[in-house]
């Protein structure tokens, strides 16, 4: 009897090994497939296979929008759109890192502009420069100089942004506001007396955040507001000191803002923070410009329900993050490639993206008759500020570096010691510098 | 004479007839599949956690026991194992106490028993994503105008004092977390101990009566003592559960470093930050975590069996 049970427990072992072999063997094949398109496909350029997590909502019926002006000027072209589902790429990064590790690209994928598509994949050799591209199409010339840098490696250019968020926008309820008799603040001390006030009448907690990574939203628009573009951006390039007294006070203006927050702040995402100002438990939320998609989304009205400006501190600076474009290097069929890179860095690609997507885009020569009233106020400040990057999102720390300010954000959030907070960041820019 | 009977039987039991080299050629591929999936790949993490490997391509640079190291001085790490430890604590005792409660009073020979078995033993069917998904909604902490949940419940009944932060409890909040646990796990183990009593022969019980012990007397000195390799049992399956948690926790709070458990750590510290070497090394802290659980117990349930 007993060992019959054995037998049987083993069987079922046995059984979820073998079905994980089937598994394995099926995603052989497919490559095998792939293999075959290779072969045939490389004198005709017939196919280019596109990488991303765009599988719902604005993102997907963006892409959909952008495949078609592909297919429209490379109808010889086959787009094969390889989406794999998952919150923020998690899931797709994951898949996308064992391809490469097996040796098997596709010819281009999407990442966050910046030290996250640097910091992994040209330290791991496996994109291609762009400069030749932005050269040949002009780039240069309709995209900010300030953004230029920012998604390059010793002068190398190494994607394609396609849509511009900003990061640094503090999202207010403006019947709050005037009911409070506050203007909207333009300096963190504003900021602060805005706050008490309402504290001071009633309102718990006037600022609304969501669940941790939100957190280091927060944090980073408020470090930005504290250090200014130039503090900010030193301390990504090697040349500022995480350990200075400048650092500190920004740390504490955050611990500060942390006091204003809602206590149920890790329950929630970040469309739950949002909701909390447009019901007016909330006074403010500093968010991403994707806030404003999913107010529109519940049928609001822009200065009537929701008002916007940047964060407390940081008029002037646009902190942006970027959905982008690579070129895989070996890419299976690279000239298809570069036409897909092609449509997605032009006016016609980005304007067809963008309008779907809720975002502004990168070029400054978007058709402005396609965009809504907030997306209208992003592109001028876009044309005029001075671009910085965000860390949330992937712009100034590679995936490493990030990984070590996230877990020294959740120590923080939980023992509120300042000092082991910036002894945390100081460790984290030594052990995972961008290079 | 008994020397040839055992002869005989040493002989019958290394014959190879066909039925059995047919099983053989059945279970080689699952062999091979297991040697592969599962050992091959133990050592393999091994070989990574003993490796400097960080960001995307394999580095397999020797680096001793620096990964281990690290973590034993690494705060969120002594959050993960206090973590842990509370979870455990909770999770398990709980199951015991809620399955050992139910499955003897399912025991006390109601009606509809069928019915009430299958009720509580529903929610094991359960997913642990799907739990923690509808747990997050009934556990929202949040209070005032936006009550929500169990805390809408307890305020609308008079239960005032119940109403609390749960899983948003600054340090104690995974504790909160293993009530989901309890209530999915609880009914399997109340199978785990009803199949327990039910192998209890009614002739001890009966014994038992006659000697003049009183129904609680039965239990304490009889029932149970007989029904404590049940406990054994619950407990090396739940703290198994236990040690590995991931999906419950994800479902509920996402990923913040307050409800973190090595599981979780392993996950961001390797996909999200590419520190392989770490994750693997975390890894083979679970392996070895569940095994010290796990191997003395399957030791001696093998020295049970040959007993027999």
């Amino acid at each position: 009897m007993y060992r019959r049970k054995g037998l049987r427990l083993f069987a079922v072992v046995a059984a979820f090994a073998l079905i994980a072999a089937a598994c394995g063997g099926g995603g052989g094949e497919t490559t095998t497939t792939g293999g075959e398109g290779t072969g045939t496909t490389a004198a005709a350029a017939s196919e280019v296979e596109v990488f991303s997590w765009w599988t719902g909502g604005g993102e997907a019926a963006g892409l959909e929008a952008m495949i078609k002006v592909f297919n429209e000027k490379y109808p010889n072209i086959k787009f094969v759109n390889s989406a794999v589902a998952g919150g923020a790429g998690t899931n797709a990064r994951a898949v996308l890192a064992s391809r490469l590790q097996a040796n098997d690209p596709p010819d281009s994928w999407q990442g966050h502009a910046g030290w996250e598509l640097i910091g992994t994949y040209v330290a791991a050799d496996q994109i291609e420069p762009l400069n030749f591209l932005y050269d040949q199409e002009g780039w240069l010339d309709v995209m900010p100089d300030t953004l230029i840098p920012l998604i390059s490696k010793d002068g190398n250019i190494y994607s394609v942004p396609v849509n511009i968020h900003r990061a640094n926008v503090l999202w207010m309820n403006p019947t709050v506001l005037s009911d409070n008799g506050i203007s909207v603040p333009t300096t963190l001390d504003e900021f602060f007396t805005a706050l008490d006030t309402l504290k001071a009448n009633g309102m718990d907690a006037p600022l609304a955040m969501g669940e941790q990574w939100t957190s280091m939203h927060l944090l980073e628009t408020i470090m930005l507001a504290s250090l200014g573009a130039d503090g900010w951006n030193s301390l990504w390039d090697g040349t500022g000191d995480w350990s200075s007294a400048e650092v500190t006070k920004a740390l504490e203006n955050f611990a500060k803002v942390l006091d204003y927050t809602n206590s149920d702040a890790s329950a929630l995402s970040w469309q739950d923070a949002g909701q909390l100002v447009l019901d007016g438990s909330a006074a403010f939320n500093i968010m991403g410009d994707w806030q404003e998609g999913f107010f529109r989304e519940l049928g609001k009205t822009p200065k009537t329900d929701y008002d916007w400006a940047p964060v407390p501190g940081t008029p002037g600076t646009f902190q942006f993050l970027s959905d982008s474009f690579v070129l895989a290097k070996g890419a299976p069929h690279r000239d298809a490639a570069i036409a897909w890179l092609t449509v997605a860095g032009s006016r016609e690609g980005q304007d067809a993206f963008n309008p779907v997507k809720g975002s502004i885009p990168a070029r400054n020569d978007g058709d402005r008759s396609l965009y809504g009233e907030y997306l209208l106020s992003a592109m001028d400040d876009w044309a005029s500020n001075t671009v910085v990057g965000s860390l949330t999102h992937g712009v100034v720390a590679n995936d490493s570096w990030k990984s070590e300010i996230d877990t020294a954000l959740g120590l923080f959030l939980s023992n509120k010691d300042v000092a082991a907070f910036q002894d945390a960041l100081v460790a984290a820019a030594a052990a995972s510098p961008n290079q | 004479m008994t020397v040839a009977v055992k002869e005989s039987r040493r002989r019958k039991r290394f014959r190879f007839d066909k039925d059995k080299a047919i099983g053989l050629a059945l279970v080689t591929p699952s062999i091979l599949a297991v040697m592969v999936f599962v050992y091959g790949f133990i050592a393999w993490t091994l070989r990574v956690s003993l490796s400097a490997w960080k960001g995307l391509l394999p580095d397999y640079t020797f680096v001793g026991l620096d990964n281990f190291r690290q973590l034993a001085s690494d705060p969120r790490f002594h959050i993960d194992v206090r973590n842990t430890v509370i979870f455990t604590v909770v999770f398990v005792g709980g199951c015991l106490i809620v399955g050992l409660g139910t499955a003897l009073l399912l025991d006390q020979g109601i009606r509809a028993e069928g019915f009430f078995r299958s009720l509580y033993l529903f929610p094991m069917a359960i997913s642990f994503i799907v739990t923690g998904v509808v747990w997050r909604w009934l556990m929202n902490p949040a209070q005032g105008d936006r009550i929500s949940g169990l805390n809408l419940l307890f305020d609308k009944l008079g239960l005032d004092f119940l109403v609390n932060t749960w899983h948003a409890t600054p340090g104690w909040g995974i504790a909160f977390v293993a009530i989901p646990a309890i209530w999915q796990m609880s009914g399997y183990t109340m199978a785990l101990y009803l199949a327990g009593l039910r192998g209890v022969p009614e002739a001890l019980r009966e014994a038992a009566r006659v000697d003049g012990a009183t129904e609680l007397q039965v239990y304490r000195k009889v029932v149970l003592p007989l029904i404590r390799p049940v406990t054994l049992s619950a407990l090396i399956i739940l703290g198994h559960i236990s040690l590995k948690v991931f999906d419950l926790i994800v479902a509920m709070a996402g990923k913040q470093v307050q409800l973190d458990v090595p599981a979780i750590y392993m996950w961001t510290t390797t996909f999200d930050g590419f520190f392989f070497g770490r994750g693997a090394a975390i890894g083979i802290v679970l392996l070895v975590s569940v095994a010290v659980l796990v191997v003395p117990y399957l030791a001696y349930t093998l020295r049970q069996e040959s007993g027999q």
